[in-house]
């Protein structure tokens, strides 16, 4: 396996509703604990990246503000948007600046402040989101797109509206553990299926909240990262693809083809398959985003989603765990910031440090983060 | 200018396809094709992708189509607070083009149903828009 570039730190501020603080002093709390046991100081690191969803943001051109904020200038800084997928765009961006040799040590930070808007504002970029010249104007919106997908998985497989429920079961039981969750409440079947509809077939419970935070994760060169830490985490493979961004453009509605592609770059370049991973993070702004992703990354056939978890193989015990960590459904999901939040789950399960929803000894992880309905599609794989 | 007419919100007034208007006043909903290598694009595009041409002509949706998918938004964006519910779909038509779009607001929900047959047709809205839905075939 390729050991050119390794994440040494991974941090994220708590992810919460309405957050009393400056989009620079959430992203402090991601880079503090980051940097925590680190043998470096910020004058080590020779670039950054921040990641977020501009339309969500007051400030223009955040990067230099937040470099300024994290003691990172003069050094380089950039921004780089893929909405809901910037934060592992970002770690591609930075994993390439090394490998080329113009830095050795690179930051990535990703934040969202959802709560800067008003909810009536945020309504409107909501509506924005899809192709704002053919599709918008039908009233599209997220969530519809995702519901979608789900509907047609439900035609052409039989899926659920209860399997999909038993997704934010598992993932309920997990977030109620973690203190960075902004949802903490274990649900119950019952309760997941007795919520409301929102947009058919999803319910109240299938989809994630919105929230405030930020994450940060540090890449470092295979030259400098023994002098960091004695635990890096290697970027084994990678993957990114694009998708239309209209719905009538979309060729498959039952998967997500640009998390197939990228599955199957990141899968090539670190030389493993589907079945050598130990534990996964995986995309979950809606219950049957996870079980697509099941799908899209060779967990299961095509078809096979909805089998893995009524079996429960991804719990912790399972042969394959996903999302112990809460998920998007619980965490929340502050765009700009969940690839990294993600990332950093996998690199504390990596080292063995992931507590109580610690997995068993896991030498290889994945993360699966999708930007849009399907739009960008990013995996990554990481190893001991 | 003439593309703003497009829709329940329109976000943009101005492009080369703003044609489409034109033939949905005519009770037309129409795709386009590329004189060159034949290829149909929904959304309809006056310049194609494949060999950089932009000798495209309109042809017309006016067969029917298979329900591919679709949802009904209970809560919508702005400026959709009192539009909802309405039912979002995608069709594929037998030409294999597909579309996407609305669900005619009459249909009853029980009659809603994956694999349907349906077809599109012009829809005028309040305020001098226009724009196009899936009735039943």
């Amino acid at each position: 396996m390729p050991k050119d570039v390794a994440i040494v730190g991974a941090g994220q501020s708590a992810f919460v509703r309405g957050c009393a603080m400056a989009v620079r002093e959430l992203c402090f709390e991601a880079f503090t604990e980051a940097m925590d046991g680190l043998k470096i100081g910020a004058k080590d690191i020779d670039g950054s990246i921040v990641c977020s969803a501009p339309e969500y943001d007051k400030q223009r051109s955040p990067s230099g503000v937040i470099a300024e904020y994290l003691n990172l200038i003069p050094k380089p800084t950039m921004y780089v948007e893929t909405v809901c997928s910037s934060s592992t765009t970002g770690l591609r961006v930075a994993y390439s600046l090394i490998k080329a040799g113009l830095h050795q040590v690179v930051a990535v930070i990703g934040f969202q402040k959802m709560s800067e808007l008003s909810s009536r504002d945020a309504a409107e970029r909501m509506g924005r989101g899809g192709d704002i010249v053919w599709e918008s104007p039908f009233g599209l919106t997220m969530p519809a797109g995702y519901a979608m997908y789900a509907r047609a998985h439900m035609a052409t497989y039989g899926t659920t509206e209860e399997q999909m429920a038993k997704i934010r079961v598992k993932n309920s039981s997990y977030g109620s553990m973690n203190t960075k969750a902004v949802y903490r409440k274990v649900l119950t079947l019952e309760e997941i299926m007795q919520s409301e509809y929102v947009t058919s077939p999803f319910k109240k419970f299938d989809c994630c909240a919105n929230a405030d935070g930020a994450s940060c994760i540090i890449l470092a060169s295979r030259d400098v990262a023994a002098k960091f830490t004695d635990k890096p985490v290697w970027i084994m493979g990678l993957g990114a693809a694009t998708d239309s961004t209209s719905m009538s453009g979309r060729k498959l509605l039952t998967g997500l083809l640009s998390a197939q592609d990228a599955a199957k770059q990141a899968y090539k370049m670190a030389g493993v398959g589907p079945d050598d991973i130990d534990v996964a993070e995986v995309h979950d702004c809606f219950t049957i985003s996870e079980i697509l992703a099941y799908e899209d990354l060779g967990f299961a056939k095509p078809g096979e989603g909805p089998r893995l978890i009524e079996e429960k193989q991804t719990y912790v015990e399972g042969k394959i765990p996903v999302n112990v960590d809460g998920g998007l459904l619980s965490k929340g999901h502050p765009i700009g910031a969940t690839g990294g939040s993600q990332l950093r789950t996998i690199f504390k399960q990596l080292r063995g440090e992931a507590g109580n929803i610690q997995v068993k000894d896991p030498k290889i992880g994945l993360v699966h983060n999708i930007g849009g309905v399907g739009i960008y599609g990013n995996v990554i794989i990481l190893g001991r | 200018m003439g593309f703003e007419k497009f829709g329940t919100v329109s976000f943009t007034a101005e492009t080369k396809a703003a044609d489409f208007i034109s033939f949905l006043e005519k009770g037309k909903v129409e795709a386009t094709k590329c004189k060159k290598c034949g290829r149909i694009y929904f959304p309809p595009r006056m310049q194609c992708a494949d060999d950089l041409s932009s000798d495209v002509e309109w042809i017309d949706l006016s067969d029917s189509g298979k329900l591919l998918t679709y949802t009904t938004v209970q809560y919508g964006p702005t400026g959709f607070e009192n539009d909802a519910p309405y039912t979002l779909a995608v069709v594929e038509f037998n030409n294999g083009v597909r579309v996407f779009g609305r669900l005619d607001k009459g249909l009853p929900p029980a009659e809603i149903k994956v694999g349907m047959q349906v077809k599109a047709e012009p829809l005028k809205l309040p305020g001098d828009k226009i724009s196009y839905q899936f009735v039943k075939a």
